[in-house]
């Protein structure tokens, strides 16, 4: 059994746990994810490392609600356990790959969408602790669904806010964000990163691609086992079909075909259960993004 | 009872019309009068030759003699000296080809029933409590298991009882490997038989660590250096399945076999009290002919659809045993033999709308003596589904072979094992089963299993 040490309500229904998993936190790296199987009758359910703790032996994870399994996840209380922990599962994050002489000559642009905003502090914690700095948007559809501000700031050498409805910060996406950074004020990047929605993260690597920077992103489709057996996962980036599970979650954002992984994503969401979400919960379910037709 | 010394004793199965429609096991199995029936048309001979033809070398005759007898007690004792797993392997080993394809009864009329008798063996001694007999004494090394699957369960069954400290790491939250996530219900009942088999693995004091992935959480070498284990065996089995790479694969509706075996085993998807949701299908297609392939056209039949396999060579090249392609048939599953997929059709939303085949022909024997399919021109047509299952094979799984230094696999990605006594190219690492073959049968991964027990305790002795 796996206790929640702690559990913190931080906005738009995103929920942050301290979990007691010893062995992943020993080994887990920024990039990884776990898998959370909350009863005997549960789904196996993949969930991004937002932070963690190896000499505690805490791992932190961010979620967001978007159906009766994280709904019911949401409902767990400080004390009490799931009943699997399973990770770190997947590769960690390219750049802490590289080394830091080499890191240190990339200027690198974090971009954030809703819940996505959770993964990628664990990277730029990362960069700060080996004296690298980088770049943090994070995009929001209004002010008060912003989440790991106060963290993030923290970590990054420039945060950048940007609002659909211009609440907070810049009035725009993030796309509309990296557009003003780069084009209006000529801010140079070797090197983005954008977690989110996968809506938001097409359009970003869509916006970088004529902007010819490179770009990585971190795909969350559906998993069964998430260590490579089911292949439920799969994804076309390029010519290869990619196992997000084993091959990810980062891939390159200029070679997935996010259509396709948009397509598989809703295929075990009936019309039933989209209309619940959009009576439930707005347009925020699928992150906010400001991209989105629906 | 009588007995008509050429014929084998029938066992009693559900009708077919009423098992399509359920999840319980088909095969009834033997009563007590039955087996002892059976037994008695065993001769016990001096040189036996089913022996040799069991992976595990189980003595056969020797507990056939204990159940004509009535010592059912003393005929489990026999079994387990050799298998841990008996009510296992008495249901999906493939006794056709191995034990029985040489008993001599055989020759002239059927064989003795082997699998059926030791199923009956191991599941009278679970329902009267009859438990393997741990070691005496404990020797203080300690060995790691990765895999619970039919290879790690009997490397970790013999080594307990020799007296080794055992610990199985399994990377999913439920231990059985193939077992649990793989063999459906109807075929090996889950809480029933996996895991009271497993119940008897850890009465061994085979401890069983869940939810950890060797190559992720730890690394083997973390294992033998910082854990203090003093030999690691590796059984983490088949790996990630393949796909055709033909246009609309990744259509919605298309799975591999494992995720869509997965979601109804492992997950029990069939049931409602549990969460995970499997797309049952109303036309379904499953493409390959091995047993995953049956398995999985047989839960989707009784998940409610109708069922076509999809076979590139004839009905004798079928990979599958002969008794689940008979079953199959019997439920009314469709056999499109000599044909191959080229295309899935799918919508505008991505769902798939049907399968574009072509019929084959087989042409000359290959370098493997198995005729190859060859595509007849002109020949292509489809076929309505909404669900294709990809049962193709797997490839393996590199997780734990790029995280070991001076693990060697071979060029199909395999890790390379003596398939005398296990052992690698590292030191105090053996490994078998699937992992060393690629997918094969849960009896030969037993038989990998037994002999890097074998080969650890030489090590470990020396």
């Amino acid at each position: 059994m796996f206790k929640i040490l702690k559990k913190e309500y931080l906005a738009n229904n995103i929920w942050l746990m301290d979990i007691e998993a010893p062995r992943v936190a020993k080994s887990c790296k920024p990039g990884q994810f776990v898998i959370v199987k909350m009863d005997e009758e549960g789904e196996r359910i993949p969930l991004t490392i937002c932070d963690y703790d190896s000499k505690k032996g805490i791992v932190t994870i961010v979620f967001q609600i978007v159906g009766a399994s994280t709904q019911e996840m949401a409902e767990y209380k400080e004390g009490e356990s799931f009943m699997d922990f399973v990770g770190p599962l997947g590769c960690a994050s390219e750049l802490i790959e590289m080394s830091v002489e080499e890191l240190k000559k990339e200027s690198i642009l974090f971009v954030c969408g809703g819940v996505g905003t959770a993964p990628v502090y664990p990277q730029a914690k990362w960069m700060k602790e080996h004296g690298i700095d980088v770049d943090v948007i994070i995009g929001a559809r209004t002010k008060d669904i912003i989440i790991l501000e106060d963290e993030m700031r923290k970590v990054a050498a420039n945060l950048y806010i940007a609002t659909d409805d211009g609440s907070y910060g810049f009035k725009g996406n993030g796309c509309d964000q990296i557009n003003e950074l780069v084009k209006n004020q000529g801010k140079k990047y070797t090197r983005v990163v954008a977690i989110g929605p996968m809506i938001m993260m097409k359009f970003v690597s869509l916006l970088t691609k004529e902007l010819n920077i490179p770009t990585i992103v971190s795909m969350n489709p559906i998993m069964v086992d998430g260590t490579g057996m089911c292949g439920a996962c799969r994804l076309q980036v390029g010519d290869d079909i990619k196992f997000a599970c084993v091959d990810g979650p980062e891939f390159d954002g200029h070679l997935v075909d996010f259509d396709q992984a948009m397509r598989r994503q809703r295929m075990y969401k009936t019309e039933e259960g989209r209309a619940m979400l959009r009576l439930k919960e707005g347009s925020t379910h699928h992150g906010g993004c400001g991209n989105c037709n629906e | 009872m009588e007995v008509d010394v050429l014929k084998k004793i029938p066992v009693r199965e559900q009708e077919p019309k009423v098992r399509a429609a359920n999840f319980e096991e088909v095969c009834l199995g033997y009563n007590k009068e039955e087996a002892m029936a059976e037994a008695t048309r065993c001769i016990k001979c001096k040189n036996p030759q089913c022996v040799k033809g069991c992976p595990v070398n189980i003595d056969i005759p020797g507990f056939i003699k204990e159940v004509e007898e009535g010592n059912f007690d003393e005929a489990y004792h026999v079994i387990n000296k050799y298998s841990a797993l008996p009510a296992v392997c008495g249901r999906v080993c493939p006794q056709e080809s191995q034990c029985e394809a040489k008993c001599i009864r055989g020759i002239k009329g059927d064989a003795v029933s082997i699998g059926k008798l030791e199923r009956f063996v191991a599941d009278t001694a679970r329902k009267n409590g009859i438990k393997p007999v741990p070691a005496k004494k404990q020797n203080g090394k300690k060995v790691a298991i990765i895999g619970s699957g039919p290879a790690g369960l009997t490397c970790a069954g013999d080594l307990a009882k020799l007296g080794y400290d055992i610990t199985i790491f399994e990377a999913l939250h439920k231990a059985g490997g193939v077992l649990s996530y793989g063999i459906p219900e109807f075929r090996l009942p889950k809480s029933d038989v996996v895991d009271a088999e497993i119940e008897n693995v850890k009465s061994l004091g085979v401890k069983i660590e869940t939810n950890t992935v060797i190559g992720k959480a730890v690394t083997i070498d973390e294992l033998l250096n910082e854990e203090g284990f003093d030999a690691v065996f590796i059984g983490s089995g088949a790996g990630l399945p393949r796909f055709m790479g033909i246009p609309g694969e990744n259509a919605n509706g298309v799975f591999s076999a494992n995720e869509y075996l997965t979601r109804s085993n492992l997950m029990k998807a069939f049931d409602d009290v549990y969460d995970t949701p499997i797309i049952a299908g109303k036309k379904v297609v499953v493409v390959g002919g091995g047993n995953v392939a049956m398995d999985a056209a047989r839960t989707a039949l009784r998940l409610g659809a109708d069922v076509h396999i999809v076979y590139r060579r004839s009905e004798a090249e079928l990979p599958a045993r002969v008794e689940e392609v008979h079953h199959a048939k019997e439920e009314g599953i469709v056999f499109n033999l000599l044909t191959n997929p080229v295309e899935i059709y799918e919508d505008k939303e991505g769902n798939v709308t049907g399968i574009k085949c072509i019929r084959m022909e087989l042409g000359e024997p290959d370098s493997s003596g198995r005729r190859s399919p060859v595509e007849i021109p002109g020949s292509e047509f489809d076929i309505e589904a909404d669900t294709v299952i990809m049962s193709l094979g797997t490839s393996p799984n590199p997780l734990i072979s790029s995280t070991t230094e001076g693990l060697e696999i071979n060029r199909r990605k395999c890790i390379v094992a003596e398939e005398s006594d296990g052992s690698t190219s590292k030191a105090a690492v053996y490994a078998g089963g699937d992992a060393v073959t690629g997918a094969a049968t849960v009896i030969l991964a037993m038989g990998a299993g037994k002999a890097a027990a074998k080969g650890i305790d030489q090590f470990l002795s020396k």
